[in-house]
């Protein structure tokens, strides 16, 4: 293995990666290229970012240890890198921050975004309130039903929302529908792509101001153990988070990576969105990567509980990163991750997004498979403020007050709802945890 | 995974067109030239593969040609459309609906061959061509009599497989141009297109626009300035935004060709194939001198 994974600035990664992209949105690509490649190399640039980052992201990030949550991981070392403290409450403010910052610096005045579970765009709508500029975030109409908490939270900063209703109304045609807003307004738009997909160089710039992420975590582990990791986990959708907290470890060749993919119903099902367990390469939204797709290259519909990792495509380094051999990418089903999700709340008071307890549930599983001399670094990409209503509903514990009789016959046919008896008593034991989490990951503790 | 990318993302890989023997002779070029001789110059018409149907989408191209369009361009539809506004999308995503597959863009093309007589471009988003496979996809598009393809989301400079492709076979290749490319872009465009360039009109989305941008006649002109010769293989054909016969003759005061595609997509939707014709003829209308 070269000893230099970490060095890679695109286009291509191996055979991934590229600028798939109409003539019209070219020459606002370069611009990007050429302003980030300024911007990259220049220091007042860098001590501007670290100062937001300092006194308005909340860097640097803690990580926190779960005894009480790694008992279930087969006792290991369950170490949390906590993005979820950070301001507006996941990861995505690390690189709102960034291109807001090089937008700025190219005169650009109207910051728009595609967001999927909304923490993007609500990251997006806070740099546009922060710097003054105008914003306009696309969301699919799917995913402002079920995250309606964070459409109020962007509409509150003074962004505005639109429902994409084309395609499957989800994360994918935002993206479509953002890239039509800019092939019409490229002179004053920038468009703040939130993952680490899309055309050159927004996999190489959305990499590299999530990068902070491992490179904290890599020095707070070692401080905290002395060693490193033995293995870096975290979820993936279009994988941001994930090469965030992977990218200072490339080149540990003694550090496992994991990436756990969204398997919705279950890989067997058409219901999932594990892009690189099930798709195959292909042409999405101008990069070359991993793709679910029917034999004419149609992009499939993708089916996730978690908004945020609900998206047919994945970014080009992870498709070569599994290729090459260097990180692993896993499928973990919404069961899987719901069961991670309660775990982690009631072992360590923590309510995690449910696109990071994909992650968790993907340590249990590697935990109980290393053993109690592991130690396993969690990407904890976001809180679950914004997921308590999809939870409440799952596990049925919404305030039966509160809930309408429509909603109880909907968890009774959808068989979420859980023994009447919690509801009464308001709380799960974590005896009754322990076996839904074993049974939900088919693994005997 | 047989397609491996050999290109950079960035620019400056010009290859030029035709170095491999095939003959230069594109039918659309020839097209355009005479439709620039006799008149005032070349109408090309949009229609999606399949809708509403696949029978009617034939009928419906042919209907254009019988009524004065001198190029067919055949959209096929694809999940992700960017460069499509809402009148394309809506029928491309019917089409879809309606069960579309690749192989019936040439069944389609072989069926419109055997009609009319006017050469056929195939308008693709990238993804279904790499999927099918590119050389196999040219094999296939020869066979039905297909011209060559316009591609909206491969330039020249991530497109080396589809160039090497065409100029095996011998198909046109159309690459955009848009009011943002720079000189050095427009000269790649240029040397590397077949049949002609094709003239993104304004910044934005297909769909029908009252005022066809003056973007589009600066582009014209720059084009020329770079080397498009207005007699040679490659015209300059203005689309996005054409919707009337005014519009048509006003482009083609300056241009080779003009492009029309949701105007006339729309009045399939609404009209039928009667309706499409009609709408064809008044476009054509703006091609006579």
């Amino acid at each position: 293995m070269t000893t230099h994974l970490r060095d890679e600035q695109g286009p291509f990664f191996g055979e991934f990666g590229g600028r798939f992209m109409p003539e019209s949105l070219i020459a606002a690509l370069d611009e990007i290229s050429v302003a980030y490649e300024e911007a990259k190399s220049d220091p007042t640039f860098a001590a501007e970012l670290a100062e937001l980052h300092r006194t308005y992201t909340g860097r640097p990030s803690i990580i926190t240890e779960a005894p009480r949550f790694g008992e279930y991981a087969g006792g290991a070392r369950i170490i949390l890198k906590r993005e979820d403290l950070n301001h507006t409450g996941s990861h995505k403010i690390n690189n709102v921050l960034g291109q807001a910052l090089l937008a700025r610096r190219i005169g650009k005045t109207r910051l728009i975004a595609e967001t999927g579970a909304g923490q993007h765009g609500v990251a997006t709508a806070t740099a546009a309130a922060l710097f003054g500029m105008k914003c306009v975030v696309y969301m699919g109409e799917v995913d402002t039903e079920r995250q309606a908490l964070n459409v109020a939270r962007m509409r509150l900063l003074g962004a505005e929302v639109i429902p994409v209703t084309t395609g499957t109304r989800t994360l994918k045609d935002a993206l479509n529908e953002a890239f039509r807003d800019w092939v019409s307004n490229v002179e004053d738009t920038h468009y703040l792509l939130g993952t680490v997909a899309g055309p050159h160089p927004f996999p190489v710039m959305v990499r590299d101001f999530h990068k902070i992420i491992g490179e904290e975590a890599r020095e707070q582990v070692l401080d905290l153990t002395g060693a490193l990791p033995d293995a870096v986990v975290a979820c993936v959708g279009g994988g941001s988070n994930a090469i965030g907290i992977f990218h200072a470890f490339l080149d540990d060749p003694d550090v496992k990576l994991y990436g756990y993919e969204a398997a919705g119903d279950g890989v067997d099902t058409l219901r999932h969105a594990a892009t690189i367990t099930m798709g195959r390469p292909g042409v999405l939204h101008g990069s070359r990567s991993y793709m679910l797709q029917d034999a004419d290259g149609q992009t499939l519909d993708s089916h996730s509980i978690s908004a945020g990792l609900d998206y047919p495509g994945v970014g080009p380094e992870h498709a070569w990163l599994s290729s090459i051999g260097r990180a692993t990418y896993l499928p973990i089903t919404d069961a899987q991750a719901m069961s991670a999700f309660r775990l982690l709340c009631q072992t360590e008071g923590i309510i995690p997004a449910i696109e990071s307890a994909h992650a968790l549930a993907g340590a249990l599983e590697l935990g109980r498979e290393l053993g109690p001399d592991a130690t396993i670094l969690v990407s904890l990409s976001g809180r679950g403020d914004k997921d308590v209503e999809t939870a409440g509903r799952y596990f049925g514990v919404l305030d039966e007050q509160a809930l309408t009789a429509a909603t109880l016959e909907q968890n009774a046919l959808d068989g979420n709802a859980l023994d009447p008896n919690e509801l009464t008593e308001g709380a799960i034991e974590v005896d009754e945890l322990d076996r839904d989490a074993a049974h939900g990951l088919g693994t005997e503790r | 995974m047989s397609e491996v990318q050999t290109t950079s993302g960035s620019a400056g890989t010009p290859g030029s067109a035709g170095t491999s023997g095939h003959p230069r002779t594109s039918a659309v070029g020839t097209v355009i030239r005479s439709a620039n001789t006799e008149r005032a110059g070349a109408l090309i018409g949009y229609l999606p593969v399949g809708f509403p149907n696949l029978e009617q989408s034939i009928d419906a191209a042919v209907a254009l040609v019988e009524n004065g369009v001198d190029v067919l361009e055949l959209g096929l539809p694809y999940s992700d459309p960017v460069m499509d506004g809402p009148v394309i999308q809506k029928a491309t995503q019917t089409a879809l609906e309606n069960g579309f597959r690749l192989r019936d863009a040439f069944t389609a093309v072989e069926a419109i061959r055997g009609r009319v007589d006017a050469p056929i471009l195939l308008m693709t988003y990238y993804n279904p061509v790499v999927q099918y496979g590119i050389e196999r996809f040219a094999n296939d598009l020869v066979s039905a009599g297909g011209a060559g393809l316009i591609t909206p989301d491969l330039t020249v400079d991530s497109g080396a497989e589809w160039i090497t492709a065409s100029d095996r076979t011998g198909l046109d290749r159309v690459f955009l141009t848009a009011p943002t490319s720079t000189d050095e872009r427009l000269k790649l465009a240029i040397d590397n297109s077949r049949g002609f360039v094709y003239v993104v009109s304004t910044m934005g989305v297909t769909g029908a626009r009252n005022d066809v941008d003056a973007a589009a006649r600066t582009l014209v002109d720059r084009l020329r300035a770079n080397g498009l010769e207005t007699d040679g293989s490659s015209g300059a054909c203005v689309g996005i935004g054409i919707s009337t016969g005014d519009q048509v003759a006003e482009v083609l005061a300056y241009a080779d060709g003009a492009i029309v595609g949701s105007a006339l997509v729309r009045a399939l939707a609404d009209d039928g194939v009667a309706g499409v014709g009609r709408v064809a003829a008044a476009l054509a209308a703006g091609t006579s001198r």
